[in-house]
Order: C-alpha cells, then structure tokens, then sequence
C-alpha cells in the first residue's frame, strides 16, 4: 500500500475505511510496515503490539461491515506508555517498570476500546514524564522525523515523532507542564492538553498529580477534538475529574472566529525568543485577524515568569510521594543483590531511576521537609493560585488567549542534557497553562530553517477557559484550515 | 529521705485506632478481608499501590467518622482534607499512606468516664480517618535457613479512624475507662467493633510523670497493646519506671516501648538516630472533603441514645440502681434484651429481668464466650420463664434449670416445663399423700419433732420434696408436716 494511505487525518482514513476503499486490518498492516520501516530511525516506540493490534483491526472491520463504526473505529493509533494498558507492557519510559505488565486498563483505554480503536503500540517518552525532548528514557532516544539529530520535544516524544512519521494516525499523550503541546509543536503536529479534570486520570501512571492531563497528538484540529470527545467525562475512579457535561465539539467546531476576542498575553514573547518563532506566531495572528478574530495585545499576565518556579516546585514534590511506590517490592525492577531487604529496595531506586527523575525526588523531597514545606510548597501553592486569578482576570475580557508554544524550534539531541536549567527553559511557555489547569491546543504555524539547513516546524499556542474546549478547539480549526502547514509531512 | 512514687503524678494521652464497620476499604472497591481471608483475595489496583490507580474516598467512613465525633461531642469541621503522609517500608504500598494532617474531620470533643464513682471528663484533641497497612509475615526457608518476608496486602486500605485524647488522663484506671467508655460508645453507634483482642481496635497510650503542677515531662509511647488488661499493666510498668529513673538522678528519654506481656515489661523498641520527617502535603487525588451542616444534622438525627443517657434513663423509668443501670447499658444488645424482656412492666419486673441478664445469663454467656445477641435465649422467652415463676405455676429453683435448658436448646420455658412435667404441684391433694407417706417411713425423725426436736422437720422436709421431685413449694410442704404431726398418732 502506498505511504500516501498513511499521511492521511483520521477523518479521511475514517472515511475510506466506511466507503469499503480500505479495510482496518490493511492500515494496521501498513502502519506496522511503516514501523518496520522508520522506526529504528525515530525510536518512537518501547514497545509494539502487533498480534493485538491485528485482531482490534478485524473485529474493527467487523463494526464498520455492521454499521456501527465512529470516527475512531479501525484508526491505528499509539499509546503514550504512561498510559497502563492490560496486558500490554508498560514502562513510562523508566528500567525500574522494564518488566511491568499492567493487570488493568486505564479509564481512557477502556473507553477507546469502546470505539473499537486499533492500538499499535505503547509510545517512548522522558522517563515518567520527566523531561522535555524525549532523551530521559531508558529506552534511548526519540529522534525528530523532521530532524533525526533532534529532538521531537518532550516528554510525549514517541507520540509526536509516531503522528508526525506515519506510524500512528494519531496517539495518547500526557501534558504536566507541556508535554503533549511542546512536542506536538517540535514535531509538526496538533497537541491537545484538556482541562485538569476534563479526562479521567485513572491508569495514568501519576508525575505531578495536581497537573497531568491526559491528551492527543493528531494530524488535524478536527482529530483532536474528535479523540476528546470520546475520552473526556467524569470518572468516579478518579475523584478529581470533574461531573460537567462534554458539548458536541463536531457541532461547533466550523463556526469560525468573527467577533471572537483574541487576547495575545505579552510576557509570552520572552527573551531569548528565535525570531523566525516570534514571527510564525505573529503572522498566524495577523491571519486569525483576517478571519475576523478581535486581536488585542494589550494583554498582561505578570506573574507568568514566576510560573516556572512554581512549577518546579509542586511537579517534584508531587512526584516525589508518587514515585516512592516503586520499591521492587511488588512488580517491575526489583534488585536483589543488596543482602538485605532494605539495601534491595535502595538498589531498586538507584538502578532503576535515571537521573533526570533522581533529581526530581530529591528537589520535592527538599521542597517538602520540615522546615522548608512553607518558604517553598505552600508559597508555590500561594503563587498558583495568583496565577489562575490573572488568567481569570484575562478570559473576562478575552475568550482565548494565544501565544508561541516554545520559544526556539527543535534543538539537536544532547544540545541541553548537561544543563538542566537551559532545558526547563522551554517549557516556559506551556507551563503556566498548567499551572491553571487551563486547557491548551499547538497548531503548526510555519517553519523555520535552522543553521544546519533542517526544517523545522513551529507551533501556535490558543488557550481557553476552563472546560472551554469548544472555542479552543473553533480558533485553533479556522486557523488550520486557513493554512496548509497541518498538510506537510516530513522528509523521512 | 527516700522519694517515693507517690509524689509524681501520671500523664496519659492516648491515641486510638477503630478499624470501621464499612463494607468496602477506605480508598477503593475492595471488600474488606476478615482474619480467615487467605493472603491477598481483597485487593485491587489502587490497595496493591499499582501504577495509575486512584483512591476514592469511602463516603460511609466518612459518615461513621461524623457519627463518631457527634457521640464525642467534637466540632465537625466544614472543610476536612487528605493529606499525604510519606515514608518506605514494604508495608506501606504506595510509599506514602493517605491520612489527615491538619484539616481532620472531628475536632475538640469530650468523653466523661466514672472510675471510683466520680465522674471525670476526657477531652478529644480530634478524630481524623485514615488507610490501614499490608501485613508483613517473616519466615524462614527450612532447608537453606535463610529469612524472607511475605506480604498480605488484604489489609491494606482498610478503613481506620483515630481518635486522639488530650493528656488528660492521669492514672492507669482512667485510661482503662477511658478506653472502655470509647469502645461502648463506638458499638453503641455501629462503628466499630472495637474488639482490641482481635486487633480491629488499636490503642497507643502516651505516659509520662511529673511533679504536681510542673512541665509535662519526656512522653514514652506504649505500643503492642492488645487488651484493656495490656493497657492497664503496661501504664503501671511505665509510671513505675520512670519514676524509678527519676528518683535516682536520670532523665526519662522521649521513645517508644513495645509491651511485652511475657516478662511484664515495656521494653524500648527502636530509638531512631534522627526523628522521621513524614513531610505531609495535601493528597493532590482527592479534592476537599466538604461536609454540609445539613449532612451533619442528618448524621445527628442517626445518633442513636449513647451509653451515658441509658443509664440515666434506665434508673430514672425502672428504678434500677445505678450499677444495674451501668451493667445493662454496656452494649446496645444487652440493653435492647432487657427492655424488650421488661416491655413496659413494673420496677420489680425490671429488677427481675435485670437479675436475670447479669446473673445466670451472663454466667451462662461468659461460660461460652458468647454475646447476649448471639444467645438462643429471645426476650420474649425470658418474658414467659419469668411469668411461669411469678403465677407460681414453677419454682425459682425449677426456673433456673428451664433456663439452663433455653440457653442450651432455644426452647420456649413453657414447652420445657410440660415436657419435663415440672410444674409446682398446688393441689395439695398430692402433697398431702406425700406427706403422709414419709411419716409413716420416717418414725424416728417424726419422734425426734415429737420429742421437742424441732430442727427434724427439715430433714423431712427434704423427703417430702424428694418424693414430689421438687414440685411443691417448701412452705406448702412445712406447713402440712406441721399440721399432720400436730395430729395424735
Ligand atoms: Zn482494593
């Protein structure tokens, strides 16, 4: 089959799979081919389920023979592997899970298997989502598509880099501080991160639990909403997630953007910022203005330098007491040359973390002791919530926000590995969004050339009010849709 | 001059756990185990500690929790939350376990206990929820020797509640009240069990002496207590000790000593090098537990009459004296019996049924090791074993052997009665030819009477009765010897 069946949107690969031009065990095959093809270049999976993958496809063609197919039905997709799916392995991208089979789907596995979904695999990621360019796995690397000596972004690298390759129609991601909108911009994909409490959490192995959301790296806007729609409602095994009502995201989805107000927040233009960056993202804003959009850049969110800070304090401290279940104990990695139980379940922390997410404990293990919980943890609280009241004070005036997604385009795998500070850095766009458990949309907006002569994709950020997904969603469609950057793949 | 114990007084705080009488865990769906549950059959994602599972919070705990401080006479707060409370051991299977640090859902209450007949109350610093453990069992390969342990994860999740004492208490007798006053009271309201010996309540009390009116001194925490009896001794031991350390010139170290009800001794159990920081912080899966005033007064309407106003209750419309009122009151159970035995009958019929629960009843019980709901014996039989007795239709000393029987059959008194031929003879038709018949075969003991010797009746009195096989009522058959001896020979 040709690759061209592969660089398709999920809707129109729906749309050939109900017309009868193809079938689901067909493109799970020519997706695993492709697999075979690229990944060993990309790097993009841990591991890969073909025999499962094979039999979702058949009973896939079943449903759509008995015309009870959806968009999702048949749609060879990827799985971030911070996501536990039932007997499939899944390792978040650390050795100390290298062995772990979870007994239990996640609430946004069962929910897709509803829909009679095709899983190809469980995607590479920064080790328990610890990471901004996929380069903390355990599992090495992800390479850009675009690049393959750059990184695709972090920490759902193996998500973007399988959308952006042809190796998934679309995947699952996670966003804590931007790890579904940075790689999704890196990588020259749309990257959806909900609202906190919109998608259930249950069976998304925890980072920062008062921030992780699950959400969708796709081809299109339309896809995007389209996999929210089947994933987000309330949960009662995840009492954080939220007993609001889902609107139909389709029905709104093409109603364009006039009379909308766009709000364009100017701390988002940093220091630092690429130029080619600063102007993709100007232009688009100039676009969206051209389709009617109110622009106004009189927009202040003063205390979004002070997100970063916050971020990096409430993440760790959080990750630090979800992280301290992995003892080998009960499953995974388990060392067993320590002589005693307690110098095993050491050696199981120390050879089975990686470094990034050692240090992470120990920042939140700090931030929370006696003595330092106050000048750090709760100040951190203290400085949130300040930032969710501007972002509130913002979406009275405005009903989206838009902004750059990172400040520079992919950068070379290892350019930022010794400098941690310079690597937390580029998820300073993203993190506020976060921070106020906003929901947050990448759309491709251009491209930049970089010294070495690669292509690179840059992303526009739109950020809506809480559970505002539908207008998020509006804006992010018509300036797509006005554009042909959704429709370039990469050279690979 | 030697100083002696005497002159310090004893403080005690005491931290109880209740294990809940929910029926799932705190956190998740799984039922929870009893003791005969083989290893790990109740549990799930979320009491295993797997990766991505969450925790919801039990709404019944929640409600028992309510009920708990309302009987303790606690503030419930608006606004409770859940905090994380972080340490490793193998045990614990998330690495932290799920608590209440500083929004608990019950604060500042009070508990009055009695010892010696006065009346002292017990301040409640606070009742909080909280997840129990896995269970660690350590063994050893019998052919290498070499030592393992294995987990049983079916207690992890289960439902605790803490209850927190001020330091209030001041003498081994008073911790014992005070802790047999909260277990009343949390059966009495259907929280717990509260059963120590079976380890589904868990107390921990803090002693610590101090000359009168001086600065609380070091606290030692008691740990490994499964009984009343345990608490009581191992306060005693304590007192003792540190009194001993005191008057010889030392300082009593602040640590935790384990019971050992083998040797009589708390023996310290690990002094740790640096005090553990559990570095608590709000748990980021659950939100806020808002509690409405409407839920509280719903809770409150569920209150049911609590240990202290039964008693009351009980002298006041039986007119029972205050130690029966007290006995009766100490279980709903045992208090539910006797008015439904009593049903509305007079003072003398209350103190009868009364006589009946704490005499051959709780003999016959206590024997068993049983529970008065448990017995065979309904009220309702007691009710009619005790009418058969008053329409002198049997003797009290047949009433007791029907008992006997009810208790150990479950039969209706009258049907054991009839069966066994044992009502009163009144006809004295019977009697009289009884008496007439041991007069006859007695004619020494009928001339010793004769002769002046009034202590021979007796003796054929017990004949009398034996012939009758204790049917008759020993006045009916002394009054009839006497009139028949009267008679010339
Ligand atoms: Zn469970």
């Amino acid at each position: 089959m040709a690759d061209d069946v592969l660089r398709l949107t999920m809707h129109q690969a729906a749309g050939l799979l109900r017309g009868g031009k193809v079938s689901s065990v067909e493109l799970t095959q020519a997706t695993f081919e492709r697999m075979r093809a690229v990944n060993e270049q990309v790097n993009a999976f841990i591991t890969e389920s073909e025999e499962e993958a094979l039999a979702q496809a058949a009973r896939a063609d079943q449903m759509i023979a008995d015309g009870e197919e959806n968009p999702l039905t048949g749609i060879p997709a990827a799985i971030k592997d911070a996501i536990v799916t039932k007997g499939v392995r899944t390792t978040a991208g650390s050795r100390i899970l290298e062995p772990f089979v979870p007994v239990y789907d996640a609430n946004v596995i069962t929910l897709l298997k509803e829909t009679g979904f095709v899983m190809v695999g469980k995607t590479n990621m920064d080790e328990f989502a610890m990471g901004s360019s996929g380069e903390n796995s355990a599992y090495g690397p992800t390479h850009n598509p675009w690049a393959l000596d750059r990184v695709p972004g972090g920490s759902s690298a193996g998500s973007a880099a399988a959308v952006a390759s042809g190796m998934a129609y679309w995947a699952l991601g996670s966003d804590t501080g931007g790890s579904v909108r940075q790689p999704g911009a890196l990588s020259g994909v749309v990257g959806l991160k909900p609202t906190y409490g919109r998608v259930s959490r249950y069976g998304l192995i925890a980072f920062g639990s008062s921030l992780d959301q699950i959400g969708a790296l796709t081809r299109s806007v339309r896809d995007a909403a389209t996999v929210l729609q089947a994933i987000a409602g309330h949960d009662q095994r995840d009492s954080t997630s939220v007993p609001i009502e889902v609107p139909d995201y389709n029905a709104t989805i093409g109603d364009g953007v006039k009379g909308l107000r766009v709000g364009v927040p100017r701390e988002y233009f940093v220091e630092g910022m690429d130029s080619d960056v600063r102007e993709a993202v100007e232009k688009a804003i100039a676009q969206l203005e051209g389709l009617g959009a109110e622009i106004d850049t009189d927009v202040s969110l003063p205390s979004t330098a002070h997100a970063l800070s916050v971020y990096y304090i409430i993440a760790p401290s959080e990750a630090s007491a979800n992280l301290a279940r992995y003892d080998g104990v009960k499953y995974g990695f388990s060392y067993d040359e320590g002589g005693s139980m307690w110098a095993d379940m050491e050696g199981t922390r120390q050879y089975g973390f990686g470094e990034e997410v050692k240090r992470r404990i120990m920042i939140g293990t700090y931030a929370l002791s006696t003595g330092y919980y106050d000048a750090y943890y709760v100040k951190a609280q203290k400085v949130r919530t300040l930032i969710r009241r501007e972002f509130d004070a913002a979406f009275e005036k405005h009903d989206v926000l838009v902004a750059p997604v990172t400040p520079t385009a992919a950068f070379k795998i290892g350019e930022k590995t010794d400098d941690p500070l310079q690597m937390y850095l580029n998820d300073v766009l993203t993190i506020p969004v976060s921070i106020a458990g906003l929901p947050g949309i990448s759309v491709p907006c251009g491209f930049t050339t970089a010294d070495d002569g690669a292509r690179l994709p840059i992303g526009l950020q739109v950020i809506a009010k809480p559970f505002d997904e539908a207008t998020m969603f509006r804006v992010a469609h018509a300036y797509e849709q006005s554009t042909t950057w959704h429709e370039e793949f990469p050279p690979l | 001059m030697t100083r002696t114990a005497t002159r310090y007084e004893t403080v005690i705080g005491v931290e109880v756990h209740a294990q809940l009488l929910t029926r799932s865990k705190m956190f998740c769906s799984c039922s929870q185990p009893t003791p005969e549950s083989p290893p790990n059959t109740h549990v799930d994602p979320t009491c295993l500690g797997m990766p991505g599972a969450m925790p919801v919070i039990n709404r019944l705990a929640v409600e028992l929790t309510i009920l708990s401080g309302l009987a303790l006479n606690c503030e419930i707060a608006a606004e409770a939350k859940f905090d994380r409370k972080n340490y490793h051991y193998p045990d614990l299977m998330k690495g932290y376990q799920i608590s209440e640090y500083d929004m608990p859902i019950c604060t500042n209450g009070w508990l009055d206990i009695e010892v010696d007949g006065q009346t002292k109350r017990i301040g409640i610093t606070r009742v909080h929820l909280e997840e129990d453990t896995a269970r660690l069992q350590h063994a050893k390969d019998p052919s290498t020797g070499e030592q393992y342990s294995l987990v049983d994860v079916n207690r992890s999740g289960v439902p605790l509640m803490e209850v927190v004492s001020e330091p209030d208490i001041r003498s081994a007798e008073e911790a014992r009240a005070y802790l047999q006053a909260l277990r009343r009271i949390l059966r009495y309201i259907g929280a717990s069990q509260a059963n120590m010996d079976e380890g589904n309540m868990r107390c921990e009390p803090n002693v610590s002496i101090r000359e009168p009116g001086a600065e609380f001194g070091q606290k030692v925490e008691l740990k490994n207590i499964n009984s009343f009896k345990h608490a009581f001794d191992a306060i005693k031991f304590e007192e003792k000790r540190q009194a001993e350390v005191l008057d010889s010139g030392g300082t009593v170290a602040q640590e935790t000593r384990g019971w050992r009800e083998d040797i009589g001794e708390a023996v310290p159990q690990r002094t740790k090098e640096f005090a553990e920081d559990y570095r608590y912080f709000p748990e980021p899966d659950l939100p806020p537990l808002l509690i409405s005033r409407e839920w509280v007064e719903e809770m409150r309407a569920r209150l049911p009459e609590l240990p202290d106003a039964k008693r009351a209750r009980f002298q006041e419309q039986y007119g029972l004296t205050a130690y029966d009122a007290r006995v009766l009151a100490e279980s709903t159970a045992r208090a539910d019996f006797f008015e439904a035995a009593t049903a509305g009958g007079s003072a003398e019929r209350a103190k009868t049924v009364s006589n009946w629960i704490t005499g051959d009843f709780a003999r016959l019980l206590n024997a068993e090791n049983a529970e008065i709901q448990n017995a065979r014996v309904t009220p309702e039989s007691l009710a009619a074993l005790i009418d058969l007795q008053e329409a002198g239709t049997i003797s009290g000393k047949t009433a007791k052997a029907v008992f006997e029987e009810m208790f150990a059959l479950g039969k209706a008194p009258g049907e054991i009665v009839k069966e066994k031929g044992l009502e009163q003879i009144t006809s004295s038709d019977e009697v009289v030819t009884s008496v007439e018949k041991v007069i006859a075969d007695n004619a020494k003991a009928v001339e010793d009477y004769r002769g002046g010797k009034e202590e021979a009746i007796k003796f054929l009195v017990g004949q009398v009765m034996r012939e009758t096989r204790g049917r008759a009522s020993p006045d009916v058959i002394t009054e009839l010897l006497k009139e028949k001896l009267a008679e010339k020979p």
